[in-house]
């Protein structure tokens, strides 16, 4: 039973995109990301508009008191399991903003993030890669 | 009825509509987004796809969300699947080629057909209105409207076979699917003429609709409502509205196949179920969203006055 969940969640990953406060690059980078070009549904990957349906949430940019309790919101609401991944330096470690009177500091201290993906933007090939790895972890 | 569920036949029956058609509907599934993917240039998902969408939603965990009617929402997609199963077991045993037709079609079964193919547009409006989501209001309130647009084309378009035969027979055997197949069976497909071409159209775009498919996902639409009615589905009953779908699929091209294409018959079925696919998956991939009052004049200012035209010219005999 835990093989099938496990197979079924590696094929098919759902992603809802939680752009939370970022300049919008990361953004940017992810929609590249679900273009032809790099065709991620060869990896069962399709970008959900509800995060009810999502398995993955890519979360982009530095949090901030503003953005903190939407994305947790947004997590909560996510059925589980459920991955996050932390895309763009922002998200991984707050990059130039890390002394902000605003930022409160990067994701894991607030949600879990099973993968961290540096970059300002992140290329979409290192994305791909982030995500397999993350699910490969599982 | 009686005779008819009887024995090997029932569960025939309940083989062929709980296991072939949503097996075959996936499959579908895979060939719709395969034939999407070839459109945009790109290689596609591989041909296990939407088997593996079913089993991870049906492993997860499923949210019901606070304040919602919590019955009526996780009942609602089980209407669906139940409606889809009814229309298999209707449509496929009134076809002669498989079982004799005769037994197992009733003097109108074309109506309760009618009946069941709007359980699942009820569905989704039922289950979203439950859900307690404004978004899905939204998408309950524009499916309520589509469903409006498209049934009225839709009847004056299955009225021209009805019509037809009952003008060469009786109104007996023109209420049963099981008499407009025998009819084409002796007299030739009714799309071969010009009421039967102009049906088969306006069956096309319902079909279109009804699958909830590019130029009239409207209830649905991605990019404004996020996912509209389904919105706050997660799940298995996200996964069982998503095998309707997929049973939906296979069903209304065999519908537009059996009343108006000469029936399910031979191999050549397969082969114009499979265009009447590829057609509409080239028109979904083809074509932008319509907003709603767009469509619904579109259905009922141009696609049903067709209609009436072709109800007029079966009545001439043409």
């Amino acid at each position: 039973m835990k093989d099938l969940r496990l197979w079924g969640l590696k094929k098919s990953p759902w992603v809802y995109h939680v752009a939370a406060a970022s300049c919008n690059n990361c953004d940017i980078e992810i929609l590249e990301l679900l273009t032809p070009r790099y065709d991620v549904e060869r990896f069962g990957v399709v970008l959900v508009g509800s995060p009810r349906h999502a398995d993955a949430l890519l979360v982009t940019g530095v949090i901030n008191r503003k953005s903190l309790p939407r994305v947790l919101e947004v997590y909560e609401q996510t059925p589980k399991p459920c991955l996050v991944i932390a895309i763009g330096t922002c998200a991984c470690n707050c990059h130039i903003f890390r002394n902000s009177y605003n930022a409160v500091g990067p994701y894991d201290k607030h949600i879990p993030v099973h993968a961290y993906i540096p970059g300002c933007p992140p290329k979409p090939e290192a994305m791909i890669m982030g995500v397999v790895k993350a699910l490969s972890k599982l | 009825m009686s005779s008819f569920l009887s024995g090997w036949r029932l569960v025939l029956a309940f083989v062929v509509s709980l296991i072939v058609i949503p097996v075959a509907g996936l499959v579908l599934n895979w060939v719709d987004r395969f034939v999407s993917a070839r459109v945009q240039w790109r290689k596609g998902p591989p041909f296990y796809q939407p088997f593996a969408d079913i089993l991870k939603l049906l492993l997860k965990q499923t949210v019901v969300p606070r304040g919602a009617a919590r019955t009526v929402f996780l009942l609602a997609p089980l209407v669906g699947i139940a409606g889809m199963s009814l229309v298999a077991m209707l449509l496929i045993f009134s076809n002669s080629g498989l079982v004799v037709a005769q037994k197992t079609s009733f003097i109108g079964d074309i109506i309760v057909l009618l009946y069941l193919l709007a359980l699942v547009p009820l569905s989704f409006i039922v289950g979203a209105s439950a859900s307690r989501n404004p978004v899905a209001a939204v998408g309950a309130s524009r499916e309520m409207t589509l469903y409006l647009g498209y049934e009225l084309p839709f009847v004056l378009a299955l009225l021209v076979p009805i019509v037809k035969v009952a003008r060469a027979w009786d109104v007996a055997s023109a209420l049963r699917i099981g008499g407009l197949v025998a009819y084409q069976q002796q007299f030739g497909p009714f799309l071969y003429s010009i009421s039967g071409v102009i049906a088969a159209v306006i069956v096309l775009f319902t079909i279109q609709a009804k699958l909830g498919f590019v130029p009239f996902d409207i209830p649905e639409a991605e990019q404004e409502i996020m996912s509209g009615v389904l919105v706050e589905y997660s799940g298995a009953p996200l996964a069982a509205f998503r095998i309707t779908r997929a049973m939906m699929f296979v069903l209304l091209p065999l519908l537009l196949i059996t009343l108006l294409w000469g029936g399910i018959r031979d191999w050549w079925a397969v082969l114009k179920f499979l265009l009447i696919v590829v057609l509409v998956v080239l028109m979904k991939n083809t074509n932008p969203r319509f907003k709603i009052d767009q469509a619904l004049v579109f259905f009922w200012f141009i696609l049903a006055p067709l209609g009436i035209i072709a109800v007029v010219l079966a009545f001439i005999g043409l």
